[in-house]
């Protein structure tokens, strides 16, 4: 097996059930495979469950069936305090509502995952921050507190931030969702960047068809299975 | 874990929150304040008035007391040895009021390493003739210097030289008894002793204990005055005050000197229980006020570290989703309210002890209390120690719950209901 070829995430037969108010099975036999340096995009319908599907794959939500390989590596079953380990070191996250903290500069915002690992000595990762918002054309504002920025500024620190531990895979729930064209576009073309120069591998949540016909795969969802891969 | 970002993480939520951080704090401060006040002033007015009547008292009294010989002759007799010896109307023997041997158990009590100090009494029952009117009294013979350096008898002596009282022929008069008198320093006054001697006095000073009925009949000389006063020899003393440097040991060391001495011993315990109870009492009641304060505060701590969760539900929840662990959630709000409490504990500490210095220049002067200026405050670094101590056990209990609820938010619950 290649390096190309290393799987990343892989899925097998996932199966989730809400239980309020009544059993609703909203994944069926959810299985795929996603290879190191895919950019990959999952699509489908409002309420087909392709959130849902997300939230088990970063390892937040852990109450599903079936069974969910990283990097080879068994993490259905490992205990919260693991599972916090991984998401920390190998995951990157953007989410729709940006979800920077506000009490800490955009700066800050970015290191404070690297802190948690806490690899390299805040020097070091204080520069990887300023590299990484350079990417991302904004370290001018780096010192700015993360209020102040706009909703399109606010989104590409989130991706900023989602890339400082050099994770192994990037999720984005639906990452463009709440932002207008012109942002949508320069963060979807951030999006592309990353996949072409630092073959990035990413799994991104969208329904927007024009993101996803710019991503390398399509994933299509429909009423809790996988239609398409 | 890296302490420093959870303290860092800490410090940007409690700034975020400046307003309510400070009132939580500012409500430790203040239950911290008033702890160690009350404790201070409390214990300081317990210190003072047990001190009326401990500092005085001696550890162990020995005394002859007079009493009815319990060794009666049809007793000892091998006659009636098997009979039930009723005998009516017992008297006490003709005993002496004076220890025998009084010098060589001076010496033995002096030379005991748990003994602080030794100092002789005569107590003698006196009449102080005021033209026609006999007064009762008692004049109390001591030994001036070691009166003064075990029972703080200097610090009663409102008016005159204590030391005058060396001299021979010299009284010092209790303050009600004076007054009664109407003797002024320097008056001779005219004592008549139980056994019918007459003897002229010259009055050198007041003496004022604080206790009305103690001072309208008390007066002191010394020894050898009171001795002369009784026509008896230099050898004669009627009480041996012992102090000790441990105050606990005095019941058990009663007991055991009381046989080997033959004679009768008190300890301060048994004849002033009342007063320890008195101060247990106080301090339990202060504790109690104290603590239900912090207790107090402790919930305001609860409830604002509360609100803040609900405010900060996208914070926790974003921390979760990018590697922190419930414990880390956990330690970020236990060290929020550790720090209100260190803070808001630490400045009520000074304030407490600033309050207790201004507590300290209040004038509080009664004509009982001659040697109490100024409200009385006790600063034992104990009610320090243990308003510290509290105010770091209420906020880590009052953040426990808050932060426990923190840590088991769910992010995805968070971010899906956005």
């Amino acid at each position: 097996m290649s390096e190309k070829e290393k799987s990343v995430l892989r899925a097998e037969g996932i199966d989730k059930f809400f239980f309020s108010p009544n059993k609703n099975q909203v994944l069926k036999q959810v299985s795929f495979n996603i290879n190191r340096g895919e950019f990959v995009s999952v699509v489908g319908k409002s309420g087909c469950g392709k959130s849902t599907l997300l939230y088990i794959l970063s390892t937040m939500d852990t109450d599903y069936q079936g069974k969910l390989h990283l990097d080879d590596e068994l993490i259905s079953g490992k205990s919260h305090d693991y599972l916090a380990k991984i998401r920390n070191q190998k995951i990157g996250f953007v989410f729709q509502f940006h979800y920077l903290l506000n009490e800490f500069s955009v700066l800050e915002n970015i290191m404070i995952p690297g802190l948690k690992l806490g690899k390299v000595s805040r020097d070091e990762l204080e520069h990887r921050a300023m590299e990484k918002l350079k990417i991302f054309e904004m370290e001018e504002h780096a010192l700015k507190k993360a209020n102040q920025l706009s909703g399109g500024q606010k989104q590409r620190v989130a991706i900023a931030r989602a890339l400082i531990n050099d994770p192994l895979v990037i999720m984005g729930d639906e990452p463009t969702g709440n932002l207008d064209k012109k942002n949508s576009d320069i963060v979807f073309n951030k999006f592309k960047e990353l996949a072409q120069e630092f073959k990035q591998t990413m799994l991104i949540v969208t329904h927007d068809p024009e993101f996803a016909a710019g991503t390398d795969r399509i994933i299509e969802m429909e009423d809790g299975r996988v239609i398409r891969h | 874990m890296k302490w420093s970002l959870i303290i860092e993480l800490s410090k940007a939520l409690m700034f975020a929150r400046l307003k309510q951080t400070g009132v939580a704090a500012v409500g430790v401060m203040f239950s911290i304040t008033m702890f160690v006040a009350l404790l201070g002033f409390m214990n300081g007015l317990n210190a003072m008035l047990d001190g009326l009547v401990l500092n005085r008292t001696p550890h162990i009294r020995f005394y002859n007391e007079i009493k009815p010989n319990p060794n009666q002759p049809v007793d000892e007799s091998p006659d009636f040895s098997n009979s039930l010896n009723f005998i009516r109307s017992i008297k006490p023997s003709t005993s002496r009021l004076a220890i025998h041997n009084a010098e060589k158990i001076i010496q033995t009590l002096e030379s005991d390493s748990r003994v602080l100090g030794v100092s002789p009494k005569i107590s003698s029952q006196v009449f102080f003739n005021v033209g026609t009117i006999d007064l009762t009294g008692v004049v109390n013979g001591i030994d001036v210097e070691k009166e003064a350096q075990l029972f703080a008898f200097t610090d009663y002596v409102t008016s005159g030289n204590y030391e005058d009282l060396n001299q021979t022929n010299t009284i010092l008069l209790g303050k009600g008894l004076a007054d009664r008198m109407l003797a002024d320093i320097g008056d001779v006054i005219q004592v008549t002793t139980a056994q019918g001697n007459q003897v002229q006095l010259k009055v050198v000073g007041y003496y004022q204990s604080g206790l009305g009925d103690f001072d309208n009949a008390n007066s002191f000389a010394s020894i050898t005055t009171t001795q002369k006063l009784l026509g008896e020899s230099p050898s004669y003393i009627t009480d041996i005050q012992v102090k000790l440097y441990d105050l606990d040991q005095a019941p058990p060391m009663a007991r055991e000197l009381e046989q080997i001495f033959e004679i009768d011993a008190d300890d301060i315990q048994t004849v002033n229980a009342q007063f320890e109870t008195g101060t247990n009492i106080r301090t339990l009641i202060s504790y109690a006020v104290g603590i239900t304060l912090l207790v107090v505060s402790g919930f305001g701590i609860y409830n604002i570290l509360n609100m803040m969760i609900y405010e900060k539900l996208d914070t926790i929840a974003i921390l979760k989703a990018i590697g922190f662990n419930s414990t880390d959630v956990n330690r970020i709000f236990i060290t929020i309210a550790l720090s209100i409490g260190v803070i808001g504990g630490g400045i009520g500490l000074i304030l407490g002890f600033l309050t207790c210095l201004g507590i300290d220049q209040i004038p509080f002067e009664t004509e009982a209390l001659p040697t109490i200026k100024t409200f009385p405050i006790d600063y034992n670094p104990k009610y320090y120690l243990i308003g510290g101590s509290f105010s770091l056990i209420t906020t880590y209990f009052a953040g426990f719950f808050p932060a426990r609820k923190a840590s088991g938010v769910d992010p995805v619950d968070i971010i899906r209901g956005k």
